[in-house]
């Protein structure tokens, strides 16, 4: 894993790029690659690599070019399937100098153009410039694990994994918080790429390459979700289905394992993802693993009893690490400077935490079971969406909403108000069932109804883009063909997976301390024969992950494939309730910062920050109260972090520095 | 004093967080609005007790009485009368 960047000129005559802005801008990500810092330069481009070193230690340096030194790569991730790639381009004819995966990108790239992105499995990010035609091509993984931010300025594209690399290698790029980036994160929960939070950067979609050819740009997907029209698909018995989960699981996890030339360790929640995918690991490797695992002072929040009898059921080396509230309050700041966007949940500090105890066990690369429950139907989410849609057949009926105390059996104990409140509240648009985005309207208004504590300037900045619009008339041409799980999944995907999870919790929480995440269910195997599953196999009734749950028998401990299914979550607002608050979130909460970012209405924020900070410690906050106090602290340490500061400019030292100024036409390598 | 409207919708301006200039009608659903959800639905109820000495039976619970600032005023009314 690593930080790539880069910058290339859109029309001839501007000066080249220096070279110290090239180190700035790897300097600015050192966290993602602190082993080795490469960049290259000719007249119209600049490319610059943080590397962490993982695959091929000793020759897989970056910038990486061809033989002719016309075709320079730049990339972040794992290309899973290289050997077999490279052993296909040798008999293409192409020859290799080094064992990295990254060569065989150039190869494949010179030999298949922009296909060769489908043939790879993988997570990655990366660029590739044409010295010759002028060329710059960016691409990204199907799901976006890893991030590929671009900024257009003053005739030049500049793309890095990080936001802070942009603003690194050239601080004249304007620093300002999005509207109608703010507007999707306070509805999804993230922006949906290309949108950014960024004004006037955007993402590369996931999926897509996108491709800079003098003044002409354009973004084209290399891969498209598919999941089976009209009831088709996957044809074999439940069995069956269970046999070819755990075969295509096994290669992943093996894959994942045993592709590095570093030890690989995994991450143990207590659930049954990681702990399956550790459990494949473990037996492919054929020795014990180290294992990792997160527990809370929060009994609520705590699964110490699932992780450890994980652990022992597995024979690891199995380490822990305690978080408190005053923790993730401690640390919130810095999560923000990493996230580089605002989030709704306090989920990833603890997530940082947890990678600090990675690395400080000297361990770089943690296989992680992130992406399961998108790919198996593991959320309530999908399970909300079925009973409100059957609902929905009979919308008088009395009988059918009760079937949701099935999901959330807290409403079959609660007063009788919260039923008659959550039954009216799940009730709404019943009649919009048939519709893409009816098992997401829930959260998604929910989450809306945060943007009451908006300024008048930030709702008139966003008032041009209905988000929900825009996403819902961006979808699938197939999509209404797909079975209504198979919509719901895509949505979650695009919006949740790749714009939160993957982001915020994952990349930024993992890289922030140089660990790389690997994730089997994220395999493009394992994805594509989970789209292909009929719902029924996924969702059973309202039994999520049917499939998996089978196919982790005997590999996993009964009690955790028996267990109820327990979200991750972290102490919320209640982290900074009463005497839990620094002094620094008093500060960004004030009256002066909130007028001064003026994305909020400062008397709201005081009002919610007044009621976060007068909360006892035993009392429990509303999902909307801790939505918005957790909402409002981030955009606000967001908006102080990286919109008024600059970021601190590091200079590094480049090992490989590949300058086509210096030496005319021909590469130099020192 | 003053009046059971005024008290009831300041509660729930000041306690959801809805700016001055956020038109809320009375006879908007705050559920609707996403003003309130299930667990500030029991900040209400909490609040109608204490504010106004009444007490809510578990019956009485119902989106009909607790769902809009005039549905609210209307039920703390007809408790006092």
């Amino acid at each position: 894993m690593c930080g790539i960047g880069g910058t290339v000129a859109r029309r001839a005559g501007l000066a080249p790029p220096e070279i110290d802005a090239l180190l700035r801008m790897a300097g600015a990500m050192r966290h993602r690659g602190p082993d080795g810092f490469g960049v290259y330069r000719d007249a119209r481009a600049g490319l610059c690599h943080a590397r962490l070193a993982v695959v091929d230690l000793a020759t897989g340096q970056q910038p990486l070019g061809n033989e002719d030194g016309t075709l320079w790569v730049v990339f972040n991730g794992e290309i899973y399937n290289h050997v077999e790639l490279r052993a296909e381009l040798v008999a293409l004819g192409h020859t290799f100098r080094t064992r990295s995966d990254t060569e065989v990108i150039v190869h494949a790239f010179e030999a298949w153009g922009e296909a060769a992105f489908a043939r790879f499995n993988g997570q990655f990010a990366l660029a590739l410039w044409d010295a010759r035609a002028e060329v710059l091509v960016l691409a990204r993984d199907p799901v976006g694990v890893r991030p590929l931010h671009v900024a257009e300025h003053d005739g030049r594209v500049l793309f890095g994994s990080e936001v802070k690399a942009l603003f690194a290698l050239d601080p004249t790029l304007p620093r300002a918080l999005d509207p109608v980036g703010l507007d999707e994160t306070f509805t999804f929960w993230g922006t949906v790429a290309p949108q950014h939070v960024f004004a006037g950067v955007t993402e590369v979609r996931p999926g897509h390459v996108r491709v800079y050819a003098g003044g002409e740009v354009h973004e084209r997907p290399y891969d498209t979700p598919r999941y089976p029209v009209d009831g088709g698909g996957f044809r074999g018995s439940l069995e069956d289905a269970v046999v070819a989960v755990r075969e295509a699981l096994d290669a992943a996890s093996a894959l994942r394992m045993l592709r590095a030339d570093v030890p690989v360790g995994s991450y143990l929640s207590g659930g049954l993802d990681s702990s399956l995918v550790a459990a494949l690991g473990q037996r492919a490797k054929g020795a014990p693993l180290t294992t990792f695992s997160l527990r809370f002072a929060d009994a609520e929040y705590d699964e110490t009893g699932f992780q450890r009898s994980m652990a022992a059921h597995l024979g690891s080396d199995h380490r822990e690490v305690v978080v408190s509230r005053a923790d993730i309050a401690a640390v919130f700041p810095e999560v923000i400077e990493h996230t580089e966007r605002p989030i709704l949940r306090t989920a990833p500090a603890p997530l940082f935490l947890l990678s600090k105890l990675v690395r400080d066990a000297g361990i770089k690369v943690v296989l992680t079971g992130e992406g399961a429950d998108e790919m198996f139907a593991g959320y309530d989410i999908f399970r909300e969406g079925k009973v409100r849609r059957w609902w929905a057949r009979a919308p008088g009926s009395t009988c059918r909403p009760r079937l949701l105390e099935r999901l959330y059996p807290y409403l079959s104990r609660s007063p009788v108000a919260q039923r008659a409140i959550l039954q009216k509240f799940f009730g709404r648009n019943l009649s919009r069932a048939h519709l893409p985005g009816f098992a997401h309207d829930p959260r998604w208004q929910t989450t809306a109804a945060l943007k009451r504590l908006f300024s008048p300037e930030q709702r008139r900045a966003a008032a041009g883009v209905d988000v929900v619009t825009r996403l819902l008339s961006s979808l699938p041409a197939d999509l209404p063909r797909w079975s209504p799980l198979a919509q719901d999944q895509y949505l979650e995907v695009r919006t949740l997976l790749s714009g939160y999870l993957l982001c915020s919790q994952g990349d930024r929480m993992l890289m922030a301390h140089s660990i790389e995440g690997r994730f089997p269910f994220l395999d493009r195997e394992v994805m594509a024969l989970a789209a292909d599953l009929p719902p029924s196999y996924k969702l059973k009734v309202l039994d999520e992950k049917h499939v998996l749950k089978r196919a982790a028998l005997g590999l996993v401990p009964e009690a955790i494939l028996r267990r109820t299914k327990q979200p991750y979550r972290a102490p919320d607002a209640q982290s900074f309730a009463g005497g839990h608050a620094p002094a620094w979130a008093d500060e960004v909460m004030g009256e002066a910062a909130v007028r001064e970012a003026g994305i909020f209405d400062p008397r709201a924020v005081a009002t919610l920050w007044g009621k976060c900070r007068s909360r006892a410690p035993a009392e429990q906050f509303s999902n909307s109260d801790n939505m918005a106090v957790i909402g409002v602290l981030s955009t606000q340490l967001l908006h102080e972090r990286l919109v008024r500061r600059a970021p601190e400019p590091v200079l590094v030292t480049a090992e490989t520095r590949v300058d086509r100024l210096a030496t005319g036409r021909r590469p130099s390598i020192h | 004093m003053s009046s059971i409207h005024a008290r009831v919708r300041r509660f729930i301006t000041t306690n959801f967080y809805v700016p001055p200039e956020e038109p809320l009608a009375d006879e908007e659903s705050l559920l609707d609005r996403g003003v309130i959800d299930s667990t500030g639905v029991l900040e209400v109820i909490a609040f109608l007790e204490s504010e106004f000495g009444i007490a809510v039976k578990d019956e009485e619970m119902l989106p009909a009485n607790l769902d809009s600032v005039a549905s609210l005023v209307a039920f703390v009314e007809r408790k006092r009368a």
